[in-house]
């Protein structure tokens, strides 16, 4: 109930930068020729801006870092905002560092070479899982001339950093973020590449129908467990209504808090309705305590079938393997059969971490802006935008079709049918990028 | 939906909840009780002490937690002890709020260095008699929620006949009824404040044992105790243990049937409100003595 | 106050009001809009909080009141939005003069009353998730149509004038509270209520008057907050997050003066500031939050501690020895 690690964070007016423009606007009296359209004051604040921006970025270029600016080019600043710190910091950190790996990737192979090999450089920026924070490190990293974001983990934080962001209209790629409401704005800057949960259930759903119609059609029946914030409560009203079409009823959907104490009258209620399929759709913490509770009660369905399964990753199979055997999960996943994926994934490991999806979801939407800053030529927005929108970029390392852009939302992209097996997570669906089939029914327990 | 094999089994779920808040509760009205402090850094000493469950557990020591149980107990009751001395107790004697504030400050303090030192991530323990479970008739219970429950009884037990046969106790009773009265015939109320205040947390350390079998441990995962535990203090009554068994058990079984009847989010809905009601109809609560 | 304080006063209003042309950048004038807001929502809780000794745990439910109600009449019946900015401070009036009956007439004073509106603010987020109006846990956006009639604006600066507005109106409802004998009422009621009561004031229907004002200002500042950011959910509205805002943001500066919650929300800025800072520097440190709230935590203590008029009371003890001198 009391979230006090995610209160007050604060941040004070950049003094520095508020002297230099008052010098700056001492001397450029003159700034408003010919921006007769904007007021007096937004036409000096505009040409401040522009005066602070070179000279900012000549300081900055003559402080990149050796070895990584190639000739004359000027180096491409990518705004990252994640919630490093705080409540969710380990998703924003693993973000954080597949796109460290992808900027790195891209530079090394020589950077944008449409742009001279210019190279792309990383203003990195913590939102502290609040929407002020994130709209507060748009505005910073305006300032510093970012061609565009990659960001913010966060639904509610996505939506208000890619509308601060239209005001200026720099492109803002999101690269987790689950609401359809990102993109039902009607904003031109903002591209999503995952998909979100509307798409996700939608497979989900397909997945499901196909895996049970190839046992033979075991499971008739369903109960729904989510939480009871956006995600969840989205997620499973659209799984409810899609249900029938696979000749699933789906028989009740149970909402909880975060967070919640004990599962135990949740598990009471499934095991009272005798359902063939569980489906969930929450955060870790609940996520766990549930498989928990039911695996300890022993409660008999034919698949634990999360979407979007908050708590379905390598750190549950690793603590609480026997919870974890055949559970089933609709989720983000790299294609285990590219080996470009599998080269990241021990790169990551080696380094002493876990291939999560945040890293490669992130990963991808530095590529796809770096492919958009190949086609563009240029970093100017309009001009970049416009590469985004038009974008065909495809990558082997997540079961994605070509990029696709509609309304901002990529329709190319999927998740996938994952399944913990022995110890591992095995892709189930689509057959073209499994790595095992189904184990449906799951084994009773007695 | 629900028959009577649900409701039944929904009350003995809402009884083992509650065995387990009944033991935050005690220590909370405890502190209270005797110190009159209400301690708002209560759910960010439970995490602490279920942080040292987890290491306890991990290797290298890897002890179960009901073995580590005496020592987490322990070594509770001194961290509280140690506290009381070294901050609570400057304050302990100025206006109600200025310690309620004074509590805060050191849940802010005691949550954000957990997340600084131990990031935020969830950590679990996997003992195997988790799953062992056993019938009450159409309720299924786990054991270790049993063994908590059994264990809340006996600890209250333990702790009624401590504060009832014991010249501590005694020392404890006669500083919570009348502070000076004490002082006057010698007793070293610093000292007894301090020994109450380090048994309020001793309890949170058993808590914590009995709680990480079947739940989990965040920087932030003690809150989801402390409107509970205040709740039960104030149905109970503050300062009275049979209250805070009472109400512990009470509040657990509202909370299941709630959740069952309303549904488990709405049904939340139920523990601010039984609060709010009781504060406004029956300050004193069950067997509180009126102020 | 004394001509060198209302000096200063009026300096620092200006200082504020030429702020956005000095540091003119969108990212600055941000920030000023959050140091503004901060001390404004932390100011309506003083008026409880600091002027009549009402400490509140609570105090963001009539915040989230304030921006669901504005909110909700925008986008579900189509009302203008500043006409709903005034539903929403009437909301947050109703909400605040209803909880003050039922705790006062019940006698709930001192932890109960900060416990009880703790309680309140649960049962606002549970409601909030848990109802069809206000689309449960995810939050409704305000569609983006920058029109000054529309109270939304392309330009930042008119936030910030706003919010400005707003300061200094709340700066003006406490400075009020030192001159008129309402003040003076609830002074008494803070000191001592029990002598208070016997000199023949009804605290009942002060302590009221004084939440139902404080609940107002605060619904008011919801609808500012969303309009500016286009988004609600039950976790910005009713999360604990805000009241422990409020309250840190009074207490360090202050709790019962009229300038505190403006110096302990710059303060708090400069705290969070450096040790973000200290955090970027030491090695290996990837998360500075945590000891931002680390020191937060800290100061409250110091200042309930030793400094429990805050910050204000610092100065004050000095210009008293000053004066003595």
């Amino acid at each position: 109930m009391i979230f006090l690690c995610q209160t007050v964070a604060w941040q004070v007016p950049d003094f520095t930068t508020g002297v230099r423009s008052l010098a700056n606007c001492a001397a450029n009296r003159q700034g408003c020729k010919g921006e007769a359209i904007m007021s007096h004051r937004q036409a000096r604040r505009h040409a401040i801006s522009r005066r602070r921006f070179i000279a900012g970025s000549a300081a900055t270029s003559a402080l990149t870092f050796p070895g990584v600016v190639r000739g004359q080019a000027k180096a491409i600043k990518v705004g990252l905002i994640h919630p490093v710190t705080g409540f969710v910091a380990y998703s924003g950190q693993q973000s954080r560092i597949g796109a460290a790996m992808a900027i790195e990737d891209v530079n090394k192979a020589g950077g944008i070479k449409a742009m001279g090999g210019a190279p792309l450089e990383a203003l990195l920026g913590d939102s502290q899982s609040k929407v002020e924070v994130g709209v507060s490190e748009v505005e910073k990293m305006n300032e510093a001339g970012v061609a565009a974001y990659i960001g913010c983990f966060q639904s509610p934080v996505g939506i208000a950093a890619s509308q601060a962001a239209a005001k200026y209209n720099t492109p803002f790629i999101i690269d987790v973020g689950a609401s359809d409401l990102i993109v039902s704005r009607g904003l031109k800057n903002v591209f999503r590449l995952k998909p979100g949960f509307g798409r996700c259930a939608e497979d989900a759903i397909v997945a499901l129908g196909e895996i049970n119609t190839a046992a033979g059609s075991p499971a008739k029946s369903a109960v729904l467990v989510h939480e009871s914030g956006e995600f969840g409560t989205g997620t499973a009203k659209l799984l409810a209504g899609k249900l029938p079409s696979i000749g699933i009823e789906a028989k009740e959907l149970i909402a909880h808090d975060n967070p919640t104490r004990n599962m135990d009258n949740v598990a009471l209620r499934i095991r009272g309705i005798r359902p063939d399929i569980l489906i969930m759709s929450n955060y870790v913490n609940e996520y766990t305590l549930l498989a928990r509770t039911l695996h300890q009660q022993k409660v008999d369905v034919i698949a634990m079938f999360s979407v979007l399964g908050g708590g379905f990753n390598y750190k549950l199979v690793k603590d609480l393997p026997e919870v974890a055997e055949n559970m089933m999960d609709y989720n983000h996943w790299f294609n285990p059969k590219s080996g470009r994926a599998q080269d990241l994934k021990k790169r990551v490991q080696a380094a002493g971490g876990l291939f999560t999806f945040e890293v490669y979801l992130t990963y991808n939407s530095v590529m796809l802006l770096a492919d958009a800053l190949e086609r563009a030529k240029t970093a100017d927005k309009d001009r970049l935008i416009e590469a985004l929108t038009t974008s065909t970029w495809a990558t082997d390392i997540v079961p994605y079709g070509p990029t696709k852009f509609v309304n901002g939302q990529n329709e190319g992209g999927r998740a996938a049918g994952l399944q913990v097996q022995k110890g591992d997570i095995q892709v189930v669906h689509p057959a073209q990028f499994a790595s095992a089939s189904a184990v449906f029914p799951k084994p009773k327990y007695n | 939906m629900l028959t009577p094999e649900i409701l039944f089994a929904g009350v003995i779920n809402g009884l083992m909840a509650g065995g387990i808040y009944v033991l935050v509760a005690v220590g909370l009205t405890l502190i209270y009780g005797v110190l009159h402090i209400v301690n708002f850094a209560h759910g960010s000493l439970l995490m602490l002490a279920m942080y040292s469950v987890f290491f306890l557990w991990r290797k290298p020591l890897g002890l179960d937690p009901y073995v580590s149980l005496p020592f987490v107990t322990a070594g509770a009751f001194a961290f509280g002890y140690l506290l009381y001395r070294s901050l609570i107790g400057h304050f302990s004697h100025g206006k109600d709020e200025n310690i309620l504030l004074i509590t805060l400050g050191l849940s802010i303090i005691i949550d954000n260095a957990t997340l600084f030192f131990f990031t935020g991530d969830t950590q679990t323990i996997d003992v195997a008699y988790a799953g062992h479970m056993i019938s009450l008739g159409p309720a299924v219970v786990a054991l270790p929620k049993l063994v908590s429950f059994g264990a809340a009884l006996l600890i209250c037990l333990l702790l009624g006949l401590f504060m009832t046969r014991t010249d501590m106790g005694k020392a404890i009773r006669a500083v919570a009824k009348e502070r000076q009265g004490a002082r006057l015939v010698g007793i070293d109320v610093e000292g007894v404040m301090a020994i109450s205040y380090g048994i309020g947390i001793a309890c949170l350390g058993a808590a914590a044992c009995l709680l990480m079998p079947t739940f989990y441990v965040s920087p932030t995962s003690g809150h989801a105790f402390v409107l509970i535990a205040f709740t039960i203090v104030a149905l109970g009554g503050m300062g009275s243990f049979k209250g805070a068994l009472l109400g512990g058990l009470i509040i657990g079984v509202v909370e299941s049937i709630g959740g069952l009847w309303l549904g488990e989010q709405l049904g939340q809905i139920g523990i601010p409100l039984v609060f709010i009601l009781i504060l406004l109809l029956r300050p004193t609560g069950l067997f509180g003595a009126a102020r | 106050m004394t001509r060198r304080g209302l000096t200063l006063t009026g300096l620092s209003v200006l200082v504020l009001i030429a702020y956005p042309w000095v540091f003119s950048s969108n990212y600055a004038i941000n920030l000023g809009f959050l140091v503004l807001f901060a001390a404004y929502l932390g100011q309506t809780w003083n008026i409880a909080g600091g002027f009549a000794g009402q400490t509140s745990f609570g105090h963001v439910v009539f915040f989230g009141v304030g921006a669901y109600v504005s909110t909700i009449l925008q986008t579900a019946y189509g009302v203008n939005p500043w006409i709903a900015w005034l539903f929403a401070a009437l909301g947050g009036a109703l909400l605040g003069w209803i909880v003050g009956v039922l705790s006062y007439r019940a006698g709930l004073k001192g932890a109960y009353f900060a416990l009880i509106t703790l309680a309140v603010a649960e049962v606002g987020r549970i409601v909030a998730n848990s109802v069809p109006i206000t689309k449960g846990g995810l939050g409704i956006l305000l569609q983006a149509d920058p029109r000054p009639a529309n109270f939304q604006f392309r330009d930042p600066v008119w936030f910030y004038y706003i919010v400005l507005a707003l300061c200094l109106l709340s700066l003006l409802t406490a400075w009020q509270l030192t001159r008129t004998r309402f003040g003076a009422r609830l002074a008494a009621i803070r000191e001592n209520e029990d002598a208070a009561q016997a000199l023949g004031i009804d605290s009942l229907r002060e302590k009221v008057k004084c939440l139902t004002l404080s609940g107002g200002l605060c619904g008011a500042g919801g609808t500012v907050y969303v309009q500016k950011y286009l988004y609600i959910d039950p976790s910005i509205a009713f999360g604990v997050d805000k009241s422990v805002e409020m309250l840190l943001v009074s207490m360090i500066g202050g709790a019962g003066t009229v300038l505190g919650p403006l110096i302990g929300s710059g303060l708090l800025h400069v705290v969070g500031e450096v040790t973000r800072d200290l955090g970027n520097m030491l090695p290996g440190v990837s998360n500075a939050q945590p000891l931002s709230l680390i020191v937060y935590g800290a100061l409250l203590i110091a200042i309930v501690a030793w400094l429990p008029d805050g910050l204000m009371g610092l100065f004050r003890k000095r210009r008293k020895e000053a004066r003595r001198a």
